[in-house]
């Protein structure tokens, strides 16, 4: 990753700031319900991408595995919609459960029934549960291929479970949050979308400052050290066990977060959140913007997947093909992604390759950057 | 003793259609400790080249041979799946050696475009590609030395491409006009139907058995002798063992590292294609068919372990019995009054899916006792 970034001026970064809130406050306004609907799933899933960030980008942990948290942040929020919505159904429980003739909420749902544990249990929940995996794993120093091999692996019986299970969880069909009623209105309607686009919007913002403040200082350079040279960090005397369990759980509760937002706006969840591809296309979003660099992660996920829905809409059958040559061509020509090669020496060698700015004169030798060091 | 045998039995069918489906991607992982996502994919390749070669083998001319026609497609499912991982091997994973979660993602790339060229290419043309890719990749290597060390090579490799070209678009069209049912792309599932000789059953001790099932387990059972074999007594086995061991000492010693990668890489991708034959002759043949072996083959991989076949063969016959005695519900059987919570947690795991879950669980439980699997390494680095 490069180090050289640019220094922007403060005034333009404050009228950056400026465009940028202006913008979030009239995006309802200008853009139709449908688009804006769009825009703030895009938006929630760009928080989830900052925890890819994090973990891969940072630390050098490659999970395949996010959409297990993702969807547990989505089955907390729509589980307490429903609980709360269901006062007209049979045995004041959601209607699925009469379905399968379940009389009475499962226990573990109970606490769901109040509004201040589910606020915590959307991103506490899928925290705790990506700390114990993460710590099952980095204990025994399972890393690299491995370790994405088996969040693959934990991501697919997640899925088999939560398909599975009728019972306790609706299975296949998942949780409808459409309909459900929150402050009196319905999720769906327009004015409650327009809300959560809100909500969304700042909590894609708070979730950028908050990265930015574990990635800041002495916390962060560790990090770095463990995706850089993992043994050296642990020869310096700090634990990476402990370092590598703690970003790999905020990351699960900022999927949380984006899941649970997400399933608001889009109106269910279903263990189709916790499909192989969808994880594996979080990392694209984050390759593609820049690993690395936070903002990338945000402006990958977002426009990757307005590409995606502008594809598909004109020719569904390319949009593999595209996303399958993103995965080549990112990982083979642009490693750093798009952000990390504007703020890295992209644009200079562009232009210098057409003789528009003059060739920087070093020694050969400085740049001596081995790729091959980490080398298992 | 009949239900134990029965149970075995499943088991070990189970385990041995995850076992020539891991068996290539193990081999890949020790010797270049990638993880080829495509692997899946690769074994669709090799289901649906027995499906062409089904299709085929129902033309007037091959007719009396038909009920072989799954014996060639073996062969033919290595070659097509083996070249295909040349190919990638050539352009894009040599290019990210050293940095294995890059391949990875890389790997997965390929994976989707594989799927979708399946369902939106008619079958006769991909084919055809196959065919020169075939004559492309491997023609200029039987050229005479002379022509190879000559300084206009490039060009006889040049024309070689272009012969290749035209005799992939000839065979292309010639079989979509003979088979109309190549001739169109389809997303839909398509069927394998197993020869005469290979339906219905086999008694066995009492027991009766399904032939296809028979059939995988002797598939499989030739590819790891095969394998094995190759490794143990070929020179190039010795090279592929070496560089295993320790690329950089092989690389001074003279190995041509590049060549041993292209080669495992190739047979890695090449048993996938026969492990996409099993899988034809088990279910109906899609693009999707890799997806639903491919997490069963990296549980194989974790399980067992990169230096040893031996750990690949254990771990996919372990994985396979467990998954029979938990999804099947065994244990009840053997001993039907045991204690109800014990009875009621037996029953919420004997399905398929919850079987896999289960099993997932002992394999982390089992990794916190051996973290690199039944048959690690042995070595003085740091990273292992």
């Amino acid at each position: 990753m490069s180090s050289s970034k640019i220094k922007f001026d403060k005034k333009i970064v404050l009228s950056f700031w400026i465009i940028l809130i202006a913008l979030i406050i009239a995006a309802p306004t200008l853009l139709p319900v449908f688009r804006l609907n769009l825009l703030g799933r895009y938006l929630s899933l760009s928080i989830v991408a900052l925890g890819v960030d994090l973990i891969w980008g940072y630390t050098g942990l490659l999970s395949l595995g996010q959409g297990i948290f993702f969807a547990l942040g989505g089955y907390c929020a729509a589980m307490y919609l429903q609980i709360t919505s269901s006062s007209e159904f049979p045995n004041n429980i959601p209607e699925f459960f009469a379905l399968y003739g379940v009389e009475k909420l499962p226990f573990f749902w109970e606490p769901f029934r109040s509004p201040v544990f589910t606020f915590f249990a959307i991103w506490i929940i899928p925290a705790l549960v990506a700390g114990l995996i993460g710590f099952l794993v980095f204990r025994n120093r399972i890393k690299g291929v491995y370790f994405s091999i088996l969040t693959q692996a934990s991501l697919l019986v997640f899925f088999n479970f939560f398909n599975g299970q009728q019972k306790l969880i609706n299975g296949t069909n998942g949780l409808k949050t459409d309909v459900t009623q929150l402050f009196g209105q319905m999720v769906g309607s327009e004015s409650m979308q327009r809300l959560f686009f809100w909500v969304t919007a700042i909590l894609v913002i708070a979730s950028w400052f908050f990265a930015k403040w574990v990635v800041k200082g002495r916390f962060g350079n560790i990090l770095i050290g463990i995706r850089d040279d993992e043994p050296r960090v642990r020869f310096t005397g700090y634990n990476p066990v402990i370092f590598k369990t703690i970003i790999f759980s905020i990351a699960g509760g900022l999927a949380g977060i984006s899941g649970a937002l997400y399933t608001v706006q889009s109106g269910i969840v279903s263990p189709q959140f916790m499909t192989v591809p969808f994880s594996i296309e979080m990392v694209i979003w984050v390759a593609v913007g820049g690993r690395g660099t936070l903002l990338g992660a945000i402006l990958g996920a977002v426009f990757i997947n307005y590409a995606k829905s502008l594809v598909s809409e004109a020719l569904p059958a390319s949009w593999m093909f595209i996303q399958g040559g993103l995965f080549i061509l990112v990982v083979t020509a642009l490693p750093e992604g798009v952000l990390g090669w504007i703020q890295g020496d992209g644009p200079r060698n562009l232009l210098q390759r057409f003789g528009l700015k003059r060739r920087i004169e070093t020694y050969p030798s400085l740049e001596v950057n081995n790729k091959e060091g980490n080398n298992e | 003793m009949e239900l134990l045998l029965d149970s075995l039995f499943n088991g070990v069918a189970i385990g041995s259609v995850l076992l020539v489906a891991a068996l290539g991607l193990a081999i890949v992982f020790g010797l270049m400790g990638v993880i080829n996502l495509a692997h899946g994919e690769l074994m669709m390749l090799g289901a649906y080249t027995t499906y062409v070669t089904q299709l085929i083998f129902k033309l007037p001319i091959l007719k009396p041979f038909y009920n072989s026609y799954i014996i060639v497609s073996i062969f033919l499912a290595f070659i097509v799946s083996g070249v295909v991982g040349i190919l990638l091997e050539k352009t894009i994973i040599r290019k990210l050696y050293g940095s294995p979660l890059e391949t990875l993602l890389a790997t997965w790339g390929v994976s989707l475009i594989l799927q979708q060229f399946v369902r939106s290419v008619p079958l006769a043309y991909g084919t055809g590609l196959i065919i020169s890719l075939l004559i492309g990749l491997f023609l200029p290597t039987t050229f005479p030395s002379k022509i190879k060390e000559s300084i206009n090579f490039k060009y006889f490799k040049f024309s070689s491409w272009i012969f290749a070209a035209l005799t992939g678009v000839l065979t292309g069209s010639v079989i979509s006009s003979s088979v109309s049912k190549l001739s169109r792309a389809s997303a839909r599932n398509v069927d394998v139907t197993a020869p005469s000789w290979m339906r219905g059953q086999v008694e066995i001790i009492g027991t009766s058995f399904p032939k296809t099932r028979l059939m995988i387990i002797v598939i499989t059972l030739i590819s790891v002798i095969a394998i094995t074999l190759f490794l143990n007594q070929s020179a190039w086995g010795m090279r592929i063992r070496a560089v295993t061991q320790n690329r950089q000492m092989s690389d001074c010693l003279g190995i041509s590292t590049e060549k041993v990668d292209i080669i495992t890489f190739g047979i890695g991708s090449g048993l996938a294609g026969v492990a996409g034959v099993a899988v034809s002759l088990l279910g109906s043949v899609g693009p999707n068919v890799g997806g639903n072996y491919i997490v069963g083959c990296f549980m194989v991989v974790v399980l067992g372990g990169v230096g040893n076949l031996l750990g690949t063969v254990l771990a996919s016959f372990g994985i396979g019995i467990m998954t029979d005695l938990i999804g099947a519900g065994r244990l009840l059987s053997v001993w039907p009054d045991m204690p109800l919570p014990l009875s009621n947690t037996i029953n919420f795991f004997a399905t398929t899916s919850m079987a896999r879950v289960m099993i997932f669980a002992l394999i982390v439980i089992f990794l916190q006792f051996k973290p690199t699997g039944l048959f690690p390494q042995k070595g003085r680095m740091v990273e292992n």
